[in-house]
């Protein structure tokens, strides 16, 4: 089990949440080219080591989360809220 | 040959007998045995018979380590097949069978086998089997399987009930500061140092007992372990018992089994039968112990041949000594006390040291009780069957051994030297390192908030283990920021002399067959066939020799393997590397893993507000994906087709009621809400009005359509949204994606309000009066007040609020109305009686299928995840002045590419006919085998009079414009040919839900 | 030669057994030899599991392939033919994959004799159980365009299925009670080991050179061209490089410089049983309410199952116990007298997760580098077929027609092969 420290709800299972994918893909404007496209949709860098990656805490608060966590070993080393706006309130109010 | 119930000693009462079934003979043991030592006791020395040789076994050991006492417990239902005898605690009434043999154990004619045991080498079977013998002539599989059926019937172990599994059982959570894993001497002290730290501790024990080895102590010398286990319990110290930690995962979380009631006789009905636990602690102490090992010799495997410290244990522990003659064989110091204590209950004994000399101080002790030690020495043959009557020996010779003498023994006892119980840290993929000077792997250091203590790490000697366990105690308590008196564990170790590595005593020009894997037969001359035929890395041996493969998972003769392998490469241990443990540490019942989720609650089961008013009107309930909903409601005399037909029929010429709740509802809220739906459904969202709802389509990423529905605007910032049943939450989190990590600029707040309204259809030409008889102001459902596609919000008769859409998914004129979810039965009551006046009908989703097939309307059968928007015919819905999700990808040339299959009516030629779903559609040949198209959905059209069918085929119905089509079925049906149609089968231009 | 390069040339047969049964066994011979790395060779396959030994044994037997290397980082078959449900079956659907994985199921029928070794392919019956009328048009759909392209499937009705299958949960009351099956008699099940140590050892018998404990550390280029490998054995060059080493295929990629791929790594957990006497003699496939479990008997007497993904990204071989749940939730909700069976081990691997669940065999940016990749789940019953046409494309350096598809440019063209529908989210494809 890995236990994810949501910063709404505090350190929780894994399977509480929902992984979701790769957090260093920015997908493009809707009007980009459909390379730029294909290139965020469907290619991976697919880190072995420390990888930046989203969960939902699907069965809690269902924020997204962007999490930092090593593929090898599973350990987690930072977690945030995805919105930068809440990210920033939640850094505000520490 | 025999063993003796001592009349006194061990942790037995004696004044419980207890009466059991051995192989339907009735037996008696004592409360605090152990199916093991009850067996022992009772002279049962043939208890088992190995896998492949069909070899006798008996008892080897007294713990989880045991390869050779497998036994069969139970009947019926409650048939539980490999067991081990060792670790099985007695009770009144237990029933026990022998397993893999005929027609009994003691006599087994499997031991045929054995005979031919020159032939079934290991790997024997890749090398032949495969054709006709001698040379292997012919083709295909069908030899093989001829021959697998006699191989699968012989292999296995015990027998599994046929029966559902009459138990249930539970899963429970915990936290802890620190789990300490084992609680013998050393698991007692770190727990009690911790506790006393200020922590919040939480100690397993496999055993029904605490004290680990001390327990097989002389119980004169308890004083230190019960003052150890009553300071836990002053301290608060969470402690199980019957508890095993299987698994170490991610995140300090172990797994733990509990046997609540596998020790009773009778259970208490309220208690499941085991309990499953998953604990997170923020820190682990592994004091799990040392398991005994032995050697390799001639006939190792016998009856009568067990390890040292399991005679101890059966004899201080259980009240039994294993034989009258004792001999033991060891290669390290830690045989003495045992071999003294057997002298002084009154057996003959004889230690055969394989080390030339030993410090005297080791020796003395049990010299002076009288027992004769040799040095030099060790078994090189076991004789006797079952159990042994004596043994050869063999002496040190140089590098090898030479033959010895004869003698007489009736059990032969050996230590090979001690193996720390490092599985758990093996599953956190943590390697363990080769001591030489111990013969032992070695924990590693790891980064993982873990630490071991006692045997584990190597720590031999009772006070040492307390020490160890102490000190691993203060460093968990200092890693969690308490402080503790910092204690300096001792070193591995702790023999005044050291062991001498000894795996397998051999003798040049002289072959025994020697076992390193009892149970699965598998002999020290399998271990060098692996190695002569490159089978050289550890786990190529373990898979090709299936050492370690069995229901021990080589605790204990893993070791032997490697050395055996080691020696034959001319390396060193450590160059050869081990197999890793994987979880469990012992084996886990699947029951007790999947607690109660299982038979009728294996998943949740959704059903609407409405689903008892459905049943009492007399719905059949249908599965759809976690919901039941009801498929028709059948009147007198009527099946599910009269049923349907009925009622689509006279949704067509009256009015009909369906249960849509199960529909995904999504509040979206916001100034920037309506730019949300603009930019996820393909078609226009920016325009939509206030009071009017529209149909919509959502693409994925990759341009193919993943859901559709309709959203009505409430308010100037307030939408609802309706998803398929099948895609509710997968629409609802791709949106909170969207805003949460792509758009974060827009204010839209998403609320699921699934749960929050509950729904109902309300279809044919008649639902304007229904709806009207049912609503306090009926003005507002007229023409003109809700034309089609309009949205009102107002109040049903008694205050109920309601929310209603003119929306039509059957092509009649239809409205859409939700309540909030306590107010469902309420609508149905107002409108149900509106409908059955006017000769209207409740209907199901056989029904709304019918019904949705002859308009061409489709579902997840044909949004199946690899069409485009223009495949299911609704490419006029994607905005050619936009851009939205999926839009980029959706231009891709394949996607794009003229003559791919199109959504298609379907009708049969002759129209007496029918076709099923799920047909392929050809052109009369078989082409490249994937047809020209398929059926995603058929019914007998009440409209049409016949059956028809929606697909998709390459072209679309123009293509096929008076050509002939196939509808081929060859799983199921004959062909069929069918005429290609516009897919809007019924009403095309969509006159009657306008008006 | 040394004794210790000496192959077994021993054809094996009841015979050979015979006869070393006398003889104490000591006459057999390595059943691959341990050569020493070369400096150079004219094709070097990366990746010692099935997928590479199966390419290398056909190099050689099918295109008279000389100077070939197979080279694996640790030992042959490690990999995801270690973790491994062992379930062999054809029932594709979708172009692109249908006549790839027929004749792949018609190369393992023969497998034994061909290699001479026998990889125990027992033709026991795939059985995918079926519980709503959708679910059965929907396998009507598969088993009929399997049918119509010249392979065996069949709709069971309940009746065939208790006769055939007579221990499930059969109870009307179960969660979701079974109305039948659909089902692939020719699919079974082989012995995983059996066919990495069977292609290791015809290959050899055929010149290849198989080097374990040799990782690849670096891939040298010359321009387009990949020119060498380095090694922790050494340096090695190569007229022709394949890539086969599922699970870790981006890493590779990315040491020759080209950046990233369609695939994520994700971790999948296999499960074994203490053995028990016959008790299931077919696969049977369990998936409704979001459940995806398949289970069969080895012939060692072990049940051996599986279910999904861990659901996150990993390269751990080991799994964690929210899938341990799942799948003992199925497996005794399915087979409801296996509640008091005991797990005996649970592990895994690390899978090769496509973007729509299919695999890759094709040639690269690089002009003398070949990728054979994102075997999904399905990898095992793959392998014949996967060495077979990945030979025939480093051999002549053009894709066959069957797997026309399998390339990497197969997303920008919008070919979609997604047996499932789930769209691009490689851990949707289970």
């Amino acid at each position: 089990m890995i236990r994810i420290h949501c910063p709404f709800c505090g350190e929780r299972d894994h399977s509480e949440f929902a992984y979701g994918g790769d957090g260093s893909v920015v997908y493009p404007a809707l009007d980009a080219s459909a390379e730029a496209w294909h290139d965020a949709v469907f290619l991976r860098e697919n880190i072995r080591g420390l990888q930046v990656e989203t969960w939902q805490h699907v069965n809690g608060c269902r924020q997204w989360l962007r999490v930092e966590r090593s593929t090898v070993t599973h350990e987690i080393t930072s977690v945030q809220a995805c919105h930068p706006g809440v990210a920033t309130v939640l850094e505000s109010e520490q | 040959m025999s063993a003796t119930r001592l009349s006194q000693g061990g942790r037995i009462d004696r004044s419980c007998e207890l009466a059991f079934q051995w192989d339907g003979k009735g037996l008696s043991g004592y409360d605090g045995d152990t199916l093991a030592s009850a067996l022992l006791a009772n002279n049962e020395w043939v208890v088992a018979r190995s896998f492949k040789y069909h070899r006798p076994r008996g008892v080897m050991s007294a713990g989880v380590e045991e390869g050779g006492a497998l036994v069969t417990l139970g009947s019926g239902a409650h048939r539980d097949a490999n067991v081990r005898a060792t670790t099985q605690p007695l009770f009144s009434g237990l029933e026990a069978f022998g397993q893999n043999a005929w027609p009994n154990v003691r006599t087994d004619l499997g031991e045929v086998n054995s005979l031919f045991g020159r032939f079934f080498a290991a790997g024997f079977y890749y090398k032949t089997f495969m054709g006709v013998p001698p040379l292997e002539w012919g083709r295909g599989t069908w030899l093989w399987m001829q021959y697998e059926k006699v191989i699968r019937r012989a292999a296995g172990m015990g027998r599994a009930s046929r029966e559902p599994d009459p138990d249930h059982y539970e899963h429970a959570n915990a936290f802890c500061d620190v789990l300490v894993v084992g609680g013998g001497p050393a698991g007692l002290a770190a727990a009690q140092v911790a506790a006393e730290a200020g922590l919040d501790v939480m100690l397993v024990e496999q055993d029904s007992k605490l004290g680990g080895d001390t327990l097989n102590h002389p119980a004169a010398a308890d004083a230190d372990r019960l003052a150890a286990i009553s300071a836990l319990e002053t301290l608060g110290c969470r402690v199980l018992t019957h508890t095993t930690a299987f698994g170490l995962y991610d995140g300090g979380v172990a797994g733990l089994l509990e046997r609540v009631t596998d020790h009773q006789s009778i259970p208490s009905v309220h208690q499941p039968r085991q309990r499953f636990w998953t604990v997170r602690a923020k820190h682990t102490v592994l004091a799990s112990g040392a398991l005994e090992r032995g050697m390799a010799f001639g006939n190792n495997d016998r009856p009568g041949v067990m390890t040292v410290n399991a005679a101890r244990a059966y004899m201080q522990r259980y009240g039994v000594r294993v034989g009258d003659k004792l001999v033991l064989s060891t290669n390290n110091d830690s045989v003495y006390a045992a071999a003294s204590e057997f002298a002084k209950s009154g057996a003959e004994v004889c230690v055969l040291d394989a080390r030339a000399r030993v410090e005297p101080a080791v020796t003395e002790f049990a010299e002076a009780s009288g027992v004769r030690v040799e040095f030099n020495t060790a078994p090189y043959t076991a004789h006797g069957r079952s159990p042994v009557s004596g043994l050869t020996t063999a002496r040190a010779d140089r590098d090898g051994w030479a033959l010895g003498d004869r003698m007489e023994c009736d059990a032969l006892l050996v230590s090979g030297g001690w193996s720390p119980v490092v599985n758990l840290l093996s599953h956190r993929q943590v390697k363990s390192v080769w001591d030489a000077s111990l013969a032992c792997f070695l924990p590693a250091d790891t980064d993982e908030p873990l630490s071991l203590a006692g045997s584990a790490a190597g720590v031999w000697n009772t006070e040492d283990c307390v020490r160890s366990g102490e000190a691993a105690g203060a460093r968990a308590a200092q890693a969690l920021g308490r402080s503790a008196p910092t204690v300096s564990a001792p070193a591995p170790g702790g023999w005044a002399t050291p062991i001498k590595a000894v795996y397998e005593v051999r003798v040049p020009g002289k072959s025994e067959k020697c076992f390193v894997d009892p149970q699965h037969d598998v002999s020290t001359e399998d271990v060098r066939l692996a190695h002569r035929e490159g089978y050289v890395s550890v786990e190529h041996m373990k898979r090709y020799t299936t050492l370690g493969m069995a229901t021990d998972q080589g605790k204990v003769g893993n070791i032997i393997g490697l050395a055996l392998m080691a020696e034959a490469l001319g390396r060193e241990i450590p160059e050869v590397g081990t197999t890793t443990f994987r979880p469990p540490y012992t084996p886990v019942a699947l029951g007790a893993l999947r607690g109660r989720h299982v038979g009728a609650h294996f998943r949740p089961l959704r059903v609407t507000p409405l689903h008892q008013w459905n049943l009492d009107h007399g719905a059949t309930m249908t599965m759809a994906g976690l919901w039941h909903r009801p498929w028709y409601f059948a009147r007198a005399g009527e099946g599910i087709s009269e049923a349907y037909v009925r009622e689509a029929t006279t949704v067509r010429e009256s009015v009909g009621l369906v249960d849509v709740t199960s529909l995904g509802k999504i509040a979206i809220q916001g100034p920037d809400a309506t730019e949300l739906l603009n930019r996820v459904y393909t078609n226009p969202f920016a325009k939509l009005a206030i009071g009017k709802a529209r149909y919509g389509i959502m693409l994925r990423d990759d341009g193919l359509v993943m859901d559709d529905g309709t959203t009505w605007r409430l308010g100037e910032h307030d939408y609802f949204m309706t998803t398929t049943t099948a895609h509710a939450a997968k629409v609802m989190v791709f949106l909170e994606e969207l805003l949460q990590t792509r758009w974060t600029d827009l204010k839209v707040h998403l609320t699921s309000v699934s749960e929050q309204w509950a729904g109902v259809a309300v279809a044919g030409p008649c639902s304007r009066e229904v709806l009207e008889e049912a609503l306090a102001d009926p003005s507002v459902v007229s023409n003109e007040a809700l034309p089609f596609m309009g949205v009102v919000e107002t109040r049903f008769k008694g205050d109920i609020p309601v929310r209603i859409a003119r929306i039509s998914f059957s092509g009649e004129r239809a409205f859409e109305a939700y309540v909030p979810s306590d107010y469902a039965p309420s609508m149905m009551d107002l409108l149900w009686p509106a409908a059955e006046a006017r000769g209207g009908c409740l209907y199901g989703l056989e029904a709304l299928g019918a019904l949705r097939i002859e308009k061409g309307h489709v579902t997840g059968a044909e949004l199946d995840g690899r069409v485009t928007i223009d495949d299911a015919g609704l490419g006029k819905m994607a905005s050619k002045n936009k851009h939205f999700i999926g839009s980029a990808l959706a231009k891709r040339p394949e996607l794009e590419r003229e003559g791919r299959a199109q959504l298609v009516g379907i009708f049969p030629v002759d129209k007496s006919k029918r076709f099923n779903a799920g047909s392929l559609l050809t052109d009369g040949t078989v082409g490249d085998g994937h047809g020209e198209g398929w059926i995603t959905g058929v019914t007998h059209s009440p409209a049409l009079g016949h059956w028809i069918g929606l697909g998709f085929i390459k072209g679309g119905a123009s293509a096929w414009h008076g050509k002939r089509a196939v509808a081929t079925d060859p799983v199921r049906a004959e062909d069929v040919d069918v005429e290609i149609v516009s897919p809007h089968m019924y009403d095309p231009n969509g006159e009657r839900m306008h008006g | 030669m040394s004794s210790f390069e000496c192959t077994d040339m021993t054809r094996y047969s009841a015979w050979s057994v015979f006869k070393n049964g006398l003889t104490g066994q000591r006459n057999w011979g390595r059943a691959w030899r341990d050569p020493e790395p070369k400096p150079q060779y004219d094709i070097v396959i990366v990746g010692g599991g099935l997928h590479g030994l199966a390419t290398a044994y056909y190099l050689a037997k099918n295109h008279g392939q000389k100077r070939i290397a197979v080279l694996e980082k640790g030992w042959l078959g490690g990999g995801n033919a270690g973790r491994n449900t062992t379930i062999v079956r054809s029932n594709y659907f979708m172009p692109g994959n249908r006549a790839f994985y027929e004749h792949s199921l018609t190369l393992w029928e023969e497998l034994s004799h061909e290699l001479n070794y026998n990889v125990m392919f027992s033709q026991r019956a795939h059985i995918s159980l079926l519980h709503s009328p959708a679910a059965r048009d929907a396998a009507a759909r598969r088993y009929n365009t399997m049918r119509l392209s010249g392979s065996d499937g069949e709709l069971w009705d309940l009746p065939t299925l208790k006769a055939a299958v007579p221990h499930l949960n059969y109870a009307e009351d179960a969660r979701f009670p079974i109305i039948g099956a659909a089902v692939q008699r020719r699919a079974g099940t082989a012995r995983h080991d059996a066919v990495a140590w069977g292609y290791a050892r015809a290959a050899d018998q055929l010149g290849v050179d198989i080097i374990q404990n040799c990782e690849v550390t670096g891939v040298q280029r010359d321009g387009d061209n990949v020119s060498r490998l380095q090694t922790s054995r050494g340096d090695i060059a190569a007229g022709k490089v394949g890539f086969a080493v599922a699970g870790h295929t981006s890493r590779l990629w990315q040491m020759a410089g080209l950046g990233n791929l369609p695939i994520e790594s994700h971790k999948l957990q296999a499960f074994v049983s203490e053995p028990l006497k016959p008790l299931l003699d077919q696969v049977v496939v369990f998936g409704v309410g979001g459940a995806h479990f398949y289970i069969s008997q080895s012939d060692k007497g072990g049940m051996v199952f599986g279910g999904d993904l861990d659901w996150y990204k990993s390269y751990a071989q080991r799994g964690n116990l929210p899938i341990v749940q799942d799948v003992a939730e199925a497996a005794t909700s399915i087979l409801p007298c296996l509640g008091r069976v005991r797990l005996l081990r649970h592990w895994s691997g690390v899978m090769d997760m496509s973007m729509d669940g299919s695999a890759f065999i094709c040639k690269t940016p690089l002009s003398n580098l070949y990728l054979n990749a994102g075997w999904n789940y399905g990898g095992f019953k793959a392998s014949p077929a996967s060495g077979w046409y990945f030979a025939d494309l480093i051999a002549n350096d053009r894709p066959d027609p069957v797997i026309a598809h399998f390339d990497l440019k197969r997303f920008e063209r919008g070919v979609v092969i997604d047996e499932r529908g789930a769209g691009p989210d490689p851990k949707l494809h289970g």
